[in-house]
């Protein structure tokens, strides 16, 4: 219970806003405190003390039951008092009531604010109304920093480095703020990053962003290490991106034909919740290729690891 | 104003800049009952009548009064946004003597009654003429064309849907034909609604990296390109109302090359910021249409250059907290400019980039030309709208000092060179930095 990390990273900031911001030093550093919590989170005994007294808030605008459980779990492992606010996007007059959220909340003192937003640039926004510390879990197509983070833990843990990888992301790059912060941590870390998808789903100028892009899954999965999958944001498609889910299957769902393009053994890999039959198949999703389950376990190491190098700087800590 | 605060005015050792006779000398001004009565060298105090204020101007420049060609004022309908009262304050400071307002108000300004209206409530609590342009169609709906006849006689100086372009070309095609018979200017702000979609700001890297949606050039270039066609189908008098890149600029110069009727205007904004402006999401910067590449900004400054582009107007337009204070996506586009139009603007003089002359062509005589206003100028007979220009004078933009209700300006902070230091509106001082 009274065990102390043997890491002693701090990040020397008080947000994570992103990955944009997070010098190569401090993701290894933050991977590396990850480690200590993967070994942690296995044994019964899971509680430290670290953040005892702490409140942390959970505030997302944006529904989400992976991400907020394991920064929920990840704040209670860490001992902080949690509180989970979701506030639903429809019943509100929305940025109103996130600058009004964000002065309400901070009135109550916590220490951490975790917020997902459904618009790029609303987590800097509510940052700047606030003292305490805030984490990224999300905003608009912008960033997801715990994301990409647990992502190359897991990557790292498998393959024992992350730089002279091949990484194919794949699918719906445009509206995905995973695929951005994944691309900036990795190319960070020296790994060859591609991007596969149809031109409609790839933003404008994706090529000035250090990928490599592909629009053909045969060649974009040549020689690739990981294929990272993303979700076919369909609820954000305010346009026909795709002629059909069955159509986008056929040329961009990875089954295990697919997957033979890539290198012998590539591992895959999918951020969640997945449409099976749309970007992935089932046989892929649940094969000894996966690492889909991985990922969700590392998520909970990541979040703490977060948690525990902000809080380090925290005031009185 | 009453006549009875006017006295004459004499303006010495001014630098004289006169656009509309390429006039740029050191000299002294006269004007006299709202009327500029002479303007030379060595007017002196002698030869003056009696009552006659004499300003010592010091070197500075004295050049016609600004006429804004494109500002939103909240009156009738968003007066929390602007007043005319608050916007001929800011303008006045500003160096503007004319604004030229917009028709996209609650209601809509369509008929003459609204253009009645408009000019005798800014007659009476604005300090600077306001002129409205009307609505091109009804209800700024783009289907129906307004009574451009009737509005014109009312005052209207131009017609125009605002922000919002006409997406039907049957519409606009026969209202080109049908302005042609009135001589009625057609001001179009060309944006395509479906091209430009969610894009909240200029498609490129910086959309990709910040995960905004963003809008091409194409979107305005397209409909431009259409325009011009419709302008060769029917001899039309057409102003473009906000250009903002340089497909754009390619489009205008083949229409001017082929000698159609055809005008532009860029807003200050776009010739003084660029994309990366926008930066941490600021939503002070986010503008419709939205702040281009840094090469669309260097093309737009290069056309007021060559006088491709014709005029440079504010594209003022007030939003406050409420609407400002939101995510980049949910945040009204525009920002204020009528009172820091001219000063931003002698950045791109200082850079070297533009004649002092021809920025302040393209802010008063060529907007005078196209509208039929009569200022613009200095010579002799003219109206005595004037403004007097320190060009040196560095200060820092305070928002809480501009004159605006709504303070969204992009140059929050921004150092400045040069400064207005007298506004005179008809023959009146109506403005004095002190």
């Amino acid at each position: 219970m009274n065990i102390a990390s043997k890491s002693t990273f701090a990040l020397s900031r008080r947000h994570l806003l992103g990955i944009e911001a997070l010098t190569a030093e401090e993701i290894i550093g933050l991977l590396d405190l990850a480690e200590e919590f993967v070994e942690l989170n296995r044994q019964i005994e899971k509680k430290r003390t670290s953040l005892r007294g702490r409140t942390q808030i959970n505030l997302f605008f944006e529904n989400s039951t992976r991400t907020q459980s394991s920064f929920e779990l990840a704040g209670k492992r860490l001992g902080a008092d949690v509180m989970n606010m979701s506030v639903s996007s429809s019943s509100m007059n929305k940025g109103e009531t996130l600058i009004d959220t964000a002065i309400t909340l901070n009135a109550m003192h916590p220490d951490i604010i975790v917020v997902r937003h459904q618009h790029s640039g609303a987590v800097e926004l509510l940052s700047r109304k606030v003292d305490c510390s805030v984490i990224n879990a999300g905003d608009g197509a912008h960033e997801h920093p715990t994301q990409a983070l647990l992502d190359a833990l897991t990557i790292r843990r498998n393959k024992g480095r992350l730089d002279r990888l091949t990484v194919a992301i794949c699918g719906d790059v445009l509206h995905s703020r995973v695929a951005r912060s994944n691309i900036i941590l990795l190319n960070r870390m020296g790994a060859r990053v591609r991007v596969v998808g149809p031109s409609t789903l790839l933003p404008p100028a994706v090529d000035r962003l250090g990928v490599e892009v592909f629009h053909d899954m045969r060649a974009g999965l040549a020689d690739a290490d990981i294929v990272m999958m993303l979700r076919l944001q369909r609820e954000r498609m305010n346009g026909s991106f795709i002629p059909s889910t069955q159509e986008y299957f056929a040329y961009f769902g990875l089954d295990s034909k697919k997957l033979a393009f890539a290198k012998p053994g590539a591992l895959v890999m999918h951020p969640g919740p997945m449409n099976r039959g749309v970007e992935i198949s089932s046989d892929v999703a649940d094969g000894a290729q996966s690492l889909i389950r991985e990922q969700v376990e590392m998520g909970v190491a990541v979040r703490m690891a977060v948690l525990e190098a902000l809080s380090r700087n925290l005031p009185n800590a | 104003m009453s006549l009875s605060d006017r006295h004459p005015i004499l303006l010495t050792n001014a630098r004289i800049v006169d656009p509309s006779c390429d006039l740029d000398i050191p000299g002294d001004l006269l004007m006299a009952d709202g009327i500029v009565r002479d303007v030379r060298r060595g007017i002196g105090a002698a030869g003056v009548p009696e009552g006659t204020e004499v300003i010592d101007c010091k070197g500075k420049v004295v050049a016609p009064g600004l006429i804004d060609m494109r500002a939103f004022i909240g009156e009738p309908g968003a007066e929390y946004r602007e007043t005319f009262a608050s916007a001929s304050q800011a303008a006045a400071a500003g160096g503007v003597t004319t604004i030229v307002c917009q028709p996209d108000t609650v209601p809509a300004i369509d008929e003459p009654e609204q253009v009645d209206f408009v000019l005798r409530r800014a007659r009476d609590t604005g300090i600077v003429h306001v002129n409205p342009m009307a609505a091109l169609t009804k209800g700024l709906k783009g289907q129906e064309m307004t009574e451009f006849g009737l509005l014109k006689a009312a005052g209207a100086l131009a017609f125009t849907d605002g922000a919002k372009s006409v997406i039907n070309a049957q519409v606009f095609r026969r209202a080109l034909i049908y302005a042609r018979d009135f001589d009625a200017l057609i001001v179009h702000h060309t944006e395509d609604p479906d091209l430009t979609g969610l894009g909240v700001m200029n498609e490129g890297e910086l959309s990709a990296r910040l995960g905004l949606m963003g809008v091409p050039t194409a979107a305005e270039a397209i409909v431009l390109e259409r325009d011009m066609r419709l302008v060769a189908l029917t001899g039309g008098r057409y102003h473009a109302a906000s250009l903002t890149c340089r497909d754009s600029l390619d489009v205008l110069q083949r229409a001017k090359a082929a000698g159609l009727k055809v005008t532009a205007s860029a807003s200050i904004n776009h010739l003084t910021l660029n994309e990366i402006d926008v930066g941490s999401y600021r939503t002070f910067c986010k503008v419709k249409p939205p702040l281009r590449a840094e090469a669309d900004r260097v093309a737009l400054v290069e056309a007021v250059a060559s006088g491709l582009i014709d005029v440079i107007m504010s594209d003022h337009n007030p939003q406050d907290v409420e609407t400002k204070r939101l995510t980049f996506a949910e945040a009204a586009p525009g920002a204020i400019g009528i009172e820091t139009m001219l000063v931003a603007g002698l950045r791109l003089v200082h850079a070297g980039a533009i004649p002092l002359a021809t920025l302040l062509k393209a802010m008063s005589t060529r907007p005078a030309e196209l509208l039929g206003l009569p200022g613009g100028s200095l010579r002799p007979g003219s109206v005595a709208d004037v403004v007097v220009i320190d060009l040196d004078m560095p200060w820092v933009l305070d928002p809480a000092d501009l004159k605006s209700k709504c303070k969204n300006t992009p140059f929050d902070e921004a150092k400045m060179t040069g400064r207005v230091v007298r506004t005179i509106v008809a023959g009146r001082t109506v403005y004095e930095f002190v």
